[in-house]
């Protein structure tokens, strides 16, 4: 235990060692693969080369997707056969940014902590990650961690930072003889983003009033239902379950999960033809009391965790960040 | 992999048409239901839906379902002796204490009427476990009318009222909307009677505000809700209000905590 500088060179010979017996994932850049021509798009997968995992940038999906894939098989059917897919054997190595391992706690209180059982999927993808976390240097544009309380976690294996050429590590428990190895002995301490340029207020409780302000009409035209928040969301949790079944054979098929959002059209349909939520304004009400408030009220702490992710995704500029300011200004809560 | 999400398979033993697109289906399971739970139904590859439970033995369970969509249609090309995939149950179910000793008056509109059903039933068979039942049941129309032959025999000893928003040739009940007959409801002791109301959302609404008339506090009525589920664990978020997941903390609530639920 305790912290190493890395040369690249050493960095690499660490990577490998772990990647012997651990899948690794991280953020990373696919090029060519962003929504534009010629733009890249940033995510989290599996890591072959210490070299792919982003240090300096955020990236625009989260790795929620490590632990509940956006179409996750639940099981294969043949006729009235069901049965459940094999399990991943080896341990993960996660290199994740700290709001991230908070937002990984609001997972597990969806789907370890809600309701009468855990979810099994969830719970064997979890049970085998380790947290790598990265540092974020001064943080990013749109983050606003400190004004929620999540830029900090100490829920580590090990912890990460790029100056330079130098890889400065803070490693714990198991990863500690690899990084002695390959590493430096150095004085250092991890450094958690201490301020954000964005600020905001979360409410402390919001009046019952809030469903009735007018400020969501706003978003009855503003917001287009597209659902990118939902899906960038370290924290979005819902799917939908959806049965298919092969072509060739209609009487094979899987049962799968699928990533749902309550922003996207038929999130809250009945059989019939009934929705609860039919404007986007209504939908933006129950998002942000979600982030901000019931979570809250449910399981003590908030939901959203301010990585900015939605308001960078938004193709119409709204603010997730301004939005919660409103909220404590209508309710008188600064 | 102890796993919530993996259904069952059970034998359908019968299938009654109540209705030309509402059938009953009696299935062959074993389960520790209460009344107002709902269980999961699925068929592979066609798909999964929550359905509440309409009546229970000890060896069956009763599923009403109407023909309104993919895993529906399915299930109402099934016969007898199929079978059907079911996890659950899931729910609360009605908090049967709270009407012990008391008048009960039950309130529904169309479907609204299964999950109720069973609770109906065992007053039926066991008089005297409620002071008096009082059942109002609303339809759109002589042809939607469900369980006409318990809605019979429960006239025999229950006070039931049968309407029908619109009525054709040979139909002799009442016409006109539920909340009608509720209005003209004699509560002699408002404090002493217990309400439940099952139906759309604005057939409850309205329900709601006659009973609020009659002088039964909130306290005093419980409602069930419908919403859309993937899980009916508490995880798929589609039926989550305010803090609240309809499937574990639900489906019945009492009206004191409904009221503040807005979608």
């Amino acid at each position: 235990m305790g912290a190493y500088a890395l040369t690249e060179e050493d960095f690499a010979s660490f990577f490998h060692a772990l990647a012997a017996d651990h899948d690794i994932f991280g953020p990373q850049r696919w090029a060519g693969r962003g929504p534009l021509a010629g733009t890249d798009q940033t995510g989290y997968g599996p890591v072959r080369t210490p070299g792919e995992i982003l240090f300096d940038e955020r990236a625009y999906f989260s790795p929620k997707e490590v632990f509940m894939p956006a179409s996750e098989t639940l099981f294969y059917f043949t006729e009235d056969e069901y049965r459940e897919p094999a399990k991943a054997a080896r341990p993960v190595i996660l290199f994740l940014r700290p709001c991230e391992v908070q937002a990984v706690d609001r997972l597990d209180r969806i789907y370890l902590g809600n309701g009468p059982a855990q979810d099994p999927y969830y719970q064997q993808r979890r049970e085998k990650v380790k947290f790598f976390v990265l540092g974020c240097g001064n943080g990013y544009p749109g983050c606003f961690c400190v004004s929620m309380g999540t830029n900090r976690t100490d829920d580590y294996a090990a912890f990460f930072s790029r100056e330079g050429d130098t890889y400065y590590a803070d490693v714990r428990g198991e990863f500690a003889p690899a990084a002695a190895r390959w590493g430096r002995p150095v004085e250092w301490q991890p450094q958690f983003v201490a301020k954000n340029e964005l600020v905001v207020h979360p409410p402390r409780q919001v009046a019952p009033s809030i469903y009735e302000d007018p400020l969501w009409r706003e978003y009855d035209s503003r917001c287009i239902g597209c659902g990118r928040c939902n899906v960038v969301c370290p924290t979005c949790t819902c799917f939908t379950m959806q049965d298919i079944f092969y072509t060739d054979n209609a009487r094979c098929g899987e049962r799968r999960r699928v990533c749902a959002g309550c922003m996207i059209d038929g999130f809250t349909d009945l059989a019939g033809g009934a929705n609860y939520r039919k404007t986007y304004g209504e939908r933006m009400r129950f998002k942000t009391l979600h982030k901000v408030d019931d979570f809250r009220r449910r399981f003590g702490v908030n939901m959203c965790v301010g990585c900015g992710r939605c308001i960078a995704a938004c193709p119409e500029y709204i603010s997730f960040a301004h939005l919660i300011n409103r909220l404590g200004e209508v309710t008188g809560d600064e | 992999m102890n796993n919530p999400y993996r259904p069952e398979r059970y034998e359908i033993i019968s299938i009654e048409r109540e209705t030309a697109y509402d059938y009953t289906f009696r299935v062959a399971a074993r389960l520790p239901v209460a009344s107002g739970q709902f269980v999961a139904v699925s068929l592979p590859g066609v798909g999964e839906a929550p359905i509440s439970v309409s009546d229970f033995g000890p060896d069956y369970i009763e599923l009403t379902i109407r023909r309104v969509g993919h895993l529906t249609q399915a299930l109402h090309d099934l016969r007898p002796g199929d079978g059907l995939f079911l996890r659950g149950p899931y729910g609360n179910g009605f908090p049967l204490e709270e009407f012990a000793g008391r008048r009960l008056l039950i309130v529904t509109g169309g479907s609204g009427l299964a999950p109720v059903k069973s609770l109906i039933n065992c007053y039926y068979r066991t008089p005297g476990e409620v002071t008096e039942l009082t059942l109002a049941a609303g339809f759109k129309s002589p042809q939607d009318v469900l369980f006409q032959r318990d809605l019979e025999r429960w006239a025999g000893r229950l006070a039931v009222t049968v309407t029908v928003d619109q009525t054709c040739d040979g139909w002799s009940g009442q016409v006109g909307l539920v909340t009608a007959c509720v209005k003209e409801l004699n509560l002699v002791d408002p404090g002493q009677t217990r309400a439940i109301v099952v139906g759309p959302p604005l057939m409850m609404k309205f329900t709601l505000l006659e009973l609020a008339k009659l002088g039964l506090a909130p306290e005093h009525i419980w409602v069930s809700l419908e919403r859309r589920m993937s899980c009916g664990l508490g995880k798929c978020g589609h039926c989550k209000i305010d803090a609240t997941y309809v499937c574990t903390d639900g489906p019945v609530f009492n009206y004191t905590r409904a009221r503040k639920l807005i979608d």
